[in-house]
């Protein structure tokens, strides 16, 4: 118990920022530039955490909730999911809704601190976030309830549990595929990644979410982009354990496992990033219902 | 029982004394108010003793009133539901003290003390009455009740028209639950309700339907909740925290103890009820975000709620249907403990909400802004409500709509496809919690965060101690559930086996289990925040001076500058433009260097204002017309009426 939760916290804190750094390389190369080394994320979180605050006087004590909650968040929901075959260190039954509500948690703050400010840039990157992810979040459960289906448990660790290996071979394959992008689609617009949200646009009045952290400075900030960073391999875990459901039996190939797996979605989503443009603000929510109907052929898929 | 009653008495005659006293004194509303605290405290003694006694406690008068005896009894059922009410009714009269007091409401605050206590009492008749006659006494005083708690402000026309239509549709709901009643007596014999499981599904179909009818229209499931957002935003705040915290309840009460009576219950009810549940649950919170009136949009978010109970008791309904105890008892054990944690969180929203009016004078959500500086306590209690409504940890919320959730996915347990498709659920409460927590993001970031918007915010000040007080137990409630789940639990499992039958008791130990988990989850949730929280304090504590905030580059920003709550939840409703149909009032603009424009959006309910309105101003017309061509001054056509009756009356003579 005690050291399967140290491998998981390990695995997070150390590699989380590691993934940003392979997002940013995949896109350098791909525009032929060498782009920054791969372990810059750390020392920009670590200059973070040695700068100072820059408080405006409108703001109260919310301001400072929305990068605690946001760090607090991923690091208790890393708890409850498996990363990759290394089972969740506390799992009990129906931590899936917990999972989701989490995060839920986390936007609440995220969105409240950002209407702190009182500037209407973080207004509006408030709305589009909490508006998207009202889009995001039936996708997400239909995912869930047909793995739910196909596991016939209710906690995260049955949910992705070594049943899946035989599940990709069994009638069931095409519903996981399907689930499988739905997933993909829903982890970009969480971690505000293109084609949805640009997290390097140069105009406030297109950002979503990165308008929402404009006015946090120092540790802070460091806190949010470390919160963001460790949010993205949490729900990636999920994308990965369903992609490569391998279980090795030693855990040290098993950590292997899921984090190479893990690289690999970072490759992708630097691809993706790279060969994709932003889509325009009133497309995301047609993208999105689309998503959510797929996810709801996969569940008519298993159930029969 | 002896304890129960006495809480009914006190509370419904805590008013009367204080009519014999001075208008504007401060001895009737404390002697009320002193009144109504006892009737709670023998309440919550009765309560109390009668579950320690394993939930069973009959009381019996012989009574001369056709229909048996004057029957009361208190089981687990009423007592979940009785538990709120008490705790509700205290805080209102002690807030009311602060909101409300006499000396500044002459015209009506005995009025209010009144209708307030008697209220408080009827529920409580009603919630233990096993009586149909006695049950229908109660509903009535109530629903009268709550009509002169609406009206309390009748010289406002708004007001006045509010109470008009829950007048209304409260008859309408009484009339159909006059024949169910009446019905219910034919199938089994008597008035006195009969026990649980005990009558069969044949011929039930009228009895479930007149009910759903008559209780849908008082709890507010959607096309029916037509009186409920006027209403809400008329009454006075504490007013308004008792309606929707418990009265509307009394509607679920209702329904949940009808379904008790039949041992077999037809798979459609379940299906009407999440059907009904997820139009009202997503509806609900759809047109919540489009208002800009506070108290309508708690209200609107009253019948978000009701919808997540339906949806509860729609899954236990199927679960019974079909023999499936984890899906029935979850269901169930989940819509219970959201029918008390709906009673909390909204009581404290509404108080905080009545916090804010008292300070500002304005419901409108758009004039207040930066109001946590200068009210930090009624911000917290805001705060807490709307995360625990938005069902996030780790408030009270989470833990019924967990337990729905989980409801929700054990349908895919059975094999039949009609249960499988009850999963649906999961994805409606999903979608739900989402937009609610888009529309606090808005009440709560709009209103007490970011600049003042209005003078009167500016100047805005902290409740008085009373209302401050008041909100506290609310407060500590919500967290109370929200954080040791599992002490709620024997509870939720006594009121489960009262209602589904003791076969589930073994299931429902283990399904209740995970309860730990989740409440341990919320101490490691709070104890890691707080202690990153801490650190950042500290380092904090070095920052330079707070400057302006960062305005692109602006150097003069205003407060009216900032977001609005018609622009935060613009793009939702432009998503369910569908069904809301917001009007806007715009003026385009066409030159480079306009003039001052306004633009303003209203969102009319759409049953209400679109359909019934509309509807029946059409069938008013067409019977003007009709009885002006009937009744049109000729004297050879009222001849003819004259012969035609006497030719039908003969026809009729000679045939029989």
């Amino acid at each position: 118990m005690a050291s399967r939760l140290l491998l998981h916290l390990v695995l997070l804190l150390c590699c989380a920022p590691l993934l940003q750094g392979v997002i940013v390389k995949t896109k350098a190369l791909f525009a032929g530039r060498v782009g920054a080394p791969l372990l810059q994320p750390y020392r920009d979180l670590a200059r973070l955490f040695r700068k100072g605050f820059v408080f405006s006087r409108t703001t109260t004590w919310v301001f400072r909730a929305g990068p605690v909650v946001g760090l607090t968040v991923p690091l208790l929901a890393a708890l409850l999911i498996p990363f990759g075959a290394l089972p969740a260190p506390l799992s009990f039954e129906g931590d899936l809704i917990l999972f989701v509500y989490l995060f839920a948690l986390a936007r609440f703050f995220t969105a409240a601190a950002a209407l702190d400010t009182g500037s209407s840039f973080e207004g509006m990157g408030a709305a589009r976030e909490v508006t998207f992810s009202c889009l995001a979040e039936p996708t997400l459960l239909f995912a869930l309830i047909v793995l739910a289906k196909l596991s016939g448990g209710l906690s995260l660790n049955s949910l992705l549990g070594p049943h899946l290996t035989t599940a990709w071979r069994g009638p069931y394959a095409a519903a996981l595929g399907l689930i499988l992008v739905c997933l993909l689609v829903v982890l970009l617009v969480e971690n505000s990644r293109i084609p949805f949200d640009d997290p390097n646009t140069h105009l406030e009045l297109t950002m979503i979410h990165e308008v929402m952290v404009l006015d946090h400075s120092g540790p802070a900030f460091g806190m949010i982009l470390y919160g963001a960073a460790l949010k993205l391999m949490v729900l990636g875990a999920l994308v990965v354990r369903l992609a490569l459901p391998w279980q090795t039996g030693s855990w040290f190939f098993d950590a292997l496992v899921f984090v190479g797996g893990q690289l690999l979605l970072a490759v992708l989503i630097g691809v993706v990033e790279s060969i994709m443009a932003r889509l325009r603000l009133v497309r995301i929510p047609q993208i999105l219902i689309g998503t959510t109907l797929i996810s709801i052929f996969a569940l008519v898929l298993v159930l029969r | 029982m002896i304890w129960c009653i006495a809480a009914a008495l006190l509370l419904s005659l805590s008013g009367v004394p204080g009519l014999f006293l001075r208008r504007d004194g401060r001895g009737g509303e404390g002697l009320a108010c002193l009144l109504v605290l006892v009737g709670v405290v023998c309440g919550f003694v009765g309560v109390g003793a009668g579950l320690w006694r394993g939930g069973e406690d009959l009381f019996t008068l012989p009574w001369s009133v056709p229909g048996g005896e004057l029957a009361l009894r208190l089981d687990p059922l009423s007592a979940i539901f009785l538990l709120p009410v008490l705790l509700i009714a205290g805080c209102g009269a002690v807030y009311g003290l602060g909101y409300w007091p006499q000396r500044e409401h002459r015209d009506n605050g005995r009025q209010f003390r009144l209708f307030f206590g008697a209220i408080a009492g009827a529920i409580v008749i009603l919630l233990t009455a096993r009586n149909a006659i006695l049950f229908l006494f109660a509903w009535e005083i109530m629903a009268l009740s709550s009509y002169f708690l609406i009206v309390t402000e009748g010289e406002k026309e708004e007001t006045r028209r509010a109470g008009f239509i829950y007048l209304i549709a409260t008859h309408t709901g009484t009339l159909a639950l006059f024949a169910m009643f009446v019905l219910l007596e034919q199938a089994s014999g008597s008035f006195l309700f009969p026990a649980a499981a005990s009558l069969p599904a044949a011929g039930a179909t009228a009895v479930f339907l007149l009910g759903l009818f008559g209780f849908g229209l008082k709890a507010g499931l959607m096309p029916l909740h037509i009186w409920l957002p006027g209403a809400h935003a008329a009454a006075p705040s504490h007013a308004s925290a008792l309606m929707s915290g418990v009265m509307i309840k009394t509607g679920i009460y209702g329904l949940v103890r009808l379904t008790s009576f039949y041992s077999e219950i037809p798979p459609w009810w379940g299906g009407t009820l999440l059907a009904l549940g997820a139009v009202s649950g997503i509806f609900g919170v759809a047109f919540a975000i489009a208002q800009h009136d506070i108290k309508r949009l708690l209200a609107y978010h009253s019948v978000e709620n009701i919808g997540i109970i339906a949806l509860g008791l729609g899954l236990a309904l199927l679960g019974r249907s079909f023999d499936l105890p984890a899906l029935a008892l979850l269901g169930i054990a989940g819509a219970l403990l959201h029918v008390v944690n709906h009673g909390l969180f909204k009581a404290l929203l509404f108080l905080s909400a009545g916090s804010m009016i008292h300070a500002t004078g304005s419901r409108d959500i758009d004039s207040y802004g930066g109001l946590l500086k200068r009210q930090p306590w009624t911000g917290i209690c805001f705060l807490v409500g709307a995360v625990a409504i938005c069902g996030l940890p780790p408030f009270n919320g989470f833990i019924s709509e967990w337990l729905i959730y989980l409801g929700a996915l054990r349908a895919l347990d059975s094999g039949a496809l009609t249960v499988q498709m009850a999963v649906l659920a999961a994805p409606a409460l999903a979608l739900i919690g989402a937009l609610a927590l888009a529309c606090f993001v808005k009440v709560f970031g709009i209103a007490f965060l970011g600049e003042a918007r209005s003078a009167a915010a500016a100047e805005a000040h902290e409740a008085p101690a009373s209302m401050r007080l008041a909100m506290a137990p609310l407060l500590v409630a919500c967290v109370w559930i929200g954080l040791l789940p599992f002490t709620v639990a024997p509870l939720l499992r006594q009121a489960a086996l009262a209602w589904g039958g003791q076969e589930g008791a073994a299931a429902i130990t283990t399904i209740l289990a995970p309860l730990l988990w989740v409440g341990l989850y919320g101490w490691l949730l709070l104890a890691l925040v707080a202690l990153v929280a801490w650190w950042l304090r500290r380092r904090a504590r070095r920052a330079p001076p707070p400057e302006a905030t960062w305005g692109c580059g602006y150097l003069f920003p205003r407060a009216s500058m900032q977001y609005t709550a018609s622009s935060f939840a613009d793009g939702l409703v432009e998503l369910f433009r569908f069904g809301l149909r917001t009007e806007r009032h715009a003026v385009h603009l066409d030159q480079l260097f306009p003039e001052p424009r306004a633009f303003h959006s209203h969102t009319p309910d759409s049953v209400l204002d679109r359909l019934l309105f509309p509807g029946f101003r059409g069938i008013a017309r067409g019977f003007t017309w009709l009885r002006a061509r009937v009744q049109n001054g000729l004297v050879a056509v009222y001849l003819f009426y004259v012969a035609l009756t006497l030719f039908v009356l003969l026809l009729l003579l000679t045939t029989y």
